[in-house]
């Protein structure tokens, strides 16, 4: 288990430093910030000033030099455009973000799973069916499209639900969350579906999948000959099966979740992380996007570790020192 | 349920409707479509930023819905001899923690300008031309400049007055709300970045009192998502609304729109410097080994070819105005000589031949396509204009922040920009886009084609020196006649902007675009 994880942290930091010089690279191919937040009237002395202010007078290798030297102290740089420290404005949104994701999450698993179970267990009745249509539908509409339409049934028409933003910030045990107001509660309805229903569809469709493969297996055929009542062989032989490719995918779609909900946060003026990179990449506002861009690599990192230390958790067959790469 | 209980019920109901209409005649929600990034005034000049900060600060001078200069802070000013401009300050004037307001804070707000750190773009353009204030008494000062300079007052409207404590307070405590004493209508109460902005009325201001005591600003940066908003009631009012759901809007009986001809002028840049240029080439694609657009005849042919009409009422749904010179007409130092150039592909073949190309040339035209209203599909449509007197028009449109770039380091030969007046008169066009450029003056920094003709500079000069008003005004017309006829930029329209409000209430349309909650009332 040591061996294992010092092994990972040290890839990790080859992984980021390489992601780091990507980014670096790449945020640069774009432009040039000063062409974007200059005002249009100012003249070649005050965008000369403008461009010392901000350190672009210097070479790249020189300002990539400076970010890892404040990187290693914790200063991952300050917003061009908002004048505050990179991470600050990125843990500010994180609240935000984290609830719409993790609420999103445990929709798409209390909705997926056991709608997948059903469909696996009874493939042929037409509740199945209809489950399995459902969930192409689910994953082939755009989320864009999706979220206008939650908007215009039930917030314009049916008016039952606010259209956008994040409603009012709650505390409860000390933890701020607008998931603790009821009005909150009502604007993270509409976004968390739109986030979730993707997944969902996903989620129905690997259980459904893997119910399907487990229960031709022997073991099963034992259980059953053995007389174990259906209810155990589903909820202990079946269910552990199907959990390892499960929890591989839902660990991976986390991350994406966390990291890329552009398009909801945007339509729904959800005041999170991605409506920050996407601002931020539109203003070219260089450091918040290699801040955050580290930030969700190393997300991914930890959400895979996590992930590997399951797969021993549920699997008594991984041990973990076994598992390379 | 007995007959009391449904009586009380019935009573409560109505004492909580009455209860809903009272907070809600007292508080105004408007839904922003573009990004607030700082609360510090002299941060980053930036449109959505002043927008926010002039309900909060105000500037000496100040200007009405059309861009004329209105007293502010100051009541009065006036010229004296070539070099001073004497301004009287507003007396009795208190800021939100109860200070007066005098000449110290206004050395005070000059000297913090130039100050503040990492800024990525500041408001020395605005204080640069005072070389010194003398203050003769506590509510009257004199600004020194070097020679004759007819912009100040312009100048003194495009930057906010802080508290002189605040001289060197760090954007951060502006952010925070502990630096943010103003002397405005209203002060913030709350601070969401990238979220919301909620403001309170300022009941002891100076002005006008405004009728809305607190005042929510939300960012709801997407288009669909701001107009679905104003729809399901959670905002009372939205800004920028999108030209495709402006006959919708018009349609619905609950709500209802304000309009205003906008100080942006949409134009086509032009490079009229290199001998050889990029993106023209003849119709083998071998490059032409002299730039076309050099030649007056063929700018003219290119501006004959285009329908501006049309694209108004075809591509901007008829939101915009088909523009013949830098400022929509009613503005400051516009001619009354210029009109829109008339849509004629056959004159306009003519003169393509008469210059040299009777069979046309190869050209690609470039522009962003999330900067300006419908801009990628205003390029597409010209360069179908085009392609009908003979000229083969490509069309590659960018994202802003890669364009912007590009535009600066000059790698295009032809593509379509705005160009939004500040100061409300053609002055900030001329000099900025149709000057010849130079580094140490500041003139033409945005002429990026490089355009230089020197009698436009000579007027151009002259007027920038001329205070009196009327003289000055009709010297940037005669400068605006020889920039436009020698086609140095090729107008398109001047943008319109939309507000669209529940019915009940009314907004004075700006054409600075600003969306100011002070100017929204109840119709009456």
């Amino acid at each position: 288990m040591t061996v294992f994880m010092v092994r990972r942290l040290m890839q990790s930091v080859v992984v980021l430093l390489l992601m780091s010089v990507i980014v670096f690279l790449g945020v640069f191919a774009i432009g040039n910030p000063v062409d974007i937040l200059i005002s249009p009237d100012a003249d070649q002395i005050e965008r000369e000033r403008a461009i010392r202010a901000l350190g672009l007078d210097r070479p790249i290798w020189e300002q990539y030099f400076v970010f890892l030297v404040n990187a290693a102290r914790g200063d991952l740089g300050r917003s061009f455009v908002f004048n505050e420290p990179a991470l600050r404005l990125i843990f500010e949104r994180m609240p935000a973000t984290l609830e719409l994701a993790g609420t999103a999450v445990v929709i798409s698993l209390v909705v997926g799973i056991p709608l997948g179970l059903y469909a696996g267990l009874k493939p042929q009745a037409a509740t199945s069916k209809g489950i399995m249509a459902g969930s192409i539908v689910g994953f082939s509409l755009p989320t864009f499209w999706q979220g206008l339409m939650f908007i215009m049934v039930f917030a314009v028409m049916l008016g039952w639900l606010p259209s956008t933003g994040r409603g009012q910030v709650g505390t409860f045990l000390g933890l701020k969350s607008s998931l603790f107001t009821r009005d909150g509660l009502a604007h993270v309805i509409l976004p968390a579906v739109n986030l979730a229903l993707g997944n969902t569809a996903l989620i129905i469709r690997l259980t459904r999948a893997g119910v399907r493969e487990t229960l031709l297996q022997d073991y099963i055929k034992f259980a059953r000959a053995k007389g174990l009542s259906n209810r155990r062989v589903v909820g202990v032989h079946v269910f552990r099966n199907i959990l390892i490719p499960l929890v591989t995918v839902i660990g991976l779609e986390i991350g994406g979740l966390i990291a890329f909900a552009v398009v909801t946060e945007s339509i729904f003026a959800w005041p999170g992380m991605g409506k920050l990179i996407i601002d931020s990449i539109n203003q070219l506002d260089r450091p918040v996007i290699v801040a955050y861009l580290m930030m969700i690599v190393l997300l991914f990192i930890a959400i895979n570790l996590i992930v590997d230390i399951l797969y021993s958790v549920i699997d008594p067959r991984v041990r973990l020192q076994d598992v390379k790469g | 349920m007995t007959i009391a209980k449904r009586t009380i019920g019935v009573a409560v109901a109505a004492a909580l409707s009455l209860a809903a209409g009272l907070t809600s005649a007292q508080e105004l929600t408007i839904g922003l479509g573009a990004s607030v990034t700082s609360l510090d005034p002299h941060f980053h000049a930036l449109g959505p930023n002043n927008n926010i900060a002039s309900h909060v600060f105000n500037s000496l001078v100040e200007q009405d819905e059309n861009q004329r200069l209105v007293p502010g802070l100051a009541v009065s000013w006036t010229p004296r001899e070539d070099d001073t401009w004497v301004i009287k300050l507003r007396p009795g004037v208190k800021f939100h923690d109860g200070s007066d307001f005098t000449a110290e804070d206004v050395i005070a707000s000059v000297k913090r300008v130039p100050w503040v750190p990492n800024s990525p773009s500041n408001f020395t353009i605005y204080t640069k031309a005072i070389k010194n204030i003398v203050v003769v008494d506590p509510l009257t000062i004199e600004l020194k400049t070097d020679g004759p300079y007819p912009l100040m007052p312009n100048d003194l409207s495009n930057f906010f007055i802080v508290n002189k404590k605040m001289v060197e307070a760090p954007t951060e405590d502006f952010n925070r709300l502990a630096a943010t004493i103003g002397t405005g209508p209203y002060r913030f109460v709350d601070y969401a970045r990238g979220d919301r902005i909620v403001m309170e009325r300022n009941d002891a201001y100076w002005g006008k009192k405004p009728e809305w005591k607190k005042v929510t600003f939300r960012l709801i940066t997407n288009p669909a998502a701001r107009v679905a908003a104003l729809l399901a009631g959670d905002v009372q009012m939205i800004e920028a609304v999108p030209t495709a759901d402006i006959e919708k809007l018009k349609a619905n009986a609950a709500l209802t729109l304000a309009q205003a001809a906008s100080n942006r002028l949409i134009y086509l840049h032009m490079d009229h410097q290199r001998e050889v240029t990029p993106f023209i080439a003849d119709t083998s694609g071998k490059p032409l080994a002299k730039n076309p657009l050099k030649d007056l005849r063929v700018r003219q042919a290119l501006s004959k070819a285009l329908n501006r009409d049309g694209i108004v009422e075809r591509v901007m749904e008829g939101v915009a105005v088909p523009a013949g010179q830098l400022l929509a007409d009613s503005f400051f130092g516009t001619s009354p000589n210029l009109r829109p150039e008339k849509f004629d592909p056959d004159g306009a073949k003519k003169l393509l031949a008469d210059a040299g190309f009777p069979n046309g040339f190869a050209i690609t035209i470039h522009g962003p396509n999330d900067r300006y209203i419908n801009d990628g599909r205003i390029i597409q449509t010209i360069a179908q204009m085009w392609s009908r007197i003979g000229i083969e028009a490509k069309v590659e449109a960018l994202p802003w922040a890669t364009f912007a770039t590009k535009a600066t380091n000059q790698e295009f030969t032809i593509y379509l920009v705005g160009w939004g007046s500040g100061t409300g008169e053609t002055s900030s066009t001329l000099r900025s886009l149709l000057a010849t450029f130079n580094r140490d003056t500041g003139m033409g920094q945005a002429n990026r084609g490089r355009y230089s003709n020197p009698e436009l500079d000579k007027v151009l000069a002259e007027a920038l020196k001329t205070v009196d008003d009327k003289k000055r005004g009709e010297l940037l017309a005669k400068a605006s006649e020889i920039g436009v006829r020698d086609v140095g930029i090729i107008p398109l329209h001047y943008e319109v902007s939309t507000w669209a409000m529940k019915k009940g209430l009314k907004y004075v349309a700006r054409a600075d675009q600003q969306t100011m909650a002070m100017e929204v009332t109840t119709a009456k």
